[in-house]
């Protein structure tokens, strides 16, 4: 089974949903995260996700291990979509199973806030006067060194 | 000889979504330098390198077939 997918086709949720799917666990979150029309104003009209899909895969592998290592027990599964996107398609599901609810909970946000930092995804925002790659414009992360620091990729 | 892989707007800026050459020897730094003289619209300041799909750092040197991707800040979930 795929854990960890890079999908061209619209995310069935149920479909990663059953992947984590365990006897040993009490609970299971799912993350959906959604094309949102508004973002401070101004009204996106669809976007296009484009992956550096092999290493994408690998790097949603190596969020899943952390995971495993912090929290014991979990199981992942990540699938996250690529090409165009109108305002309320499904961009990415994440779901975490483990024994306790708790666990359930920050793993999953743990993982959404690791893709953001780590998986070569970047959208591309359609409005009604212009496009824009999204994520190199806003420099709200920059890697001095040209890489993300150690604590970049462990915390 | 290496392959060199663009994304997001860097491949828009190249024209091209990879380009092959030989990188070999040099590291990282070296090789953004080579870029950006090659490409005026190109800017490599604020952009991540991976070697064969990890993230490597400006020092690291670049083998014979090494793919090398420059990694523009990522903004996907």
């Amino acid at each position: 089974m795929n854990f960890y997918e890079i999908s061209k086709e619209p995310i069935i949720i149920q479909e990663v949903i059953d992947k984590v799917v365990q006897r040993e666990a009490g609970a299971i979150t799912t993350f959906i995260g959604t094309v949102r029309e508004l973002t401070h104003g101004k009204k996106t009209l669809y976007l296009v996700y484009e992956a550096y899909e092999s290493m994408a895969v690998k790097k949603l592998e190596q969020i899943g291990q952390e995971i495993k290592e912090r929290w014991s027990g979990a199981d992942v599964a990540i699938t996250h979509r690529v090409g165009r996107l109108d305002i309320t398609d499904i961009a990415v599901v994440i779901a975490v199973s483990t024994p306790h609810r708790a666990d359930a909970y920050e793993a999953n946000r743990y993982a959404i806030e690791r893709i953001k930092e780590i998986v070569p995804i970047w959208k591309k925002e359609h409005w009604e006067d212009g496009e824009e790659w999204i994520g190199n414009q806003l420099e709200t992360v920059a890697y001095p060194k040209g890489k993300p620091e150690e604590k970049d990729l462990n915390e | 000889m290496n392959n060199i892989l663009f994304f997001a707007h860097l491949r828009d800026a190249v024209g091209r979504d990879s380009v092959q050459l030989d990188a070999s020897g040099k590291t990282v730094a070296e090789l953004k330098q080579l870029i950006s003289d090659k490409y005026e619209a190109v800017n490599l300041e604020h952009v991540m390198t991976a070697i064969n799909e990890e993230f490597a750092s400006n020092e690291e040197v670049i083998h014979d077939g090494d793919a090398v991707a420059f990694i523009p800040p990522v903004s996907g979930g």
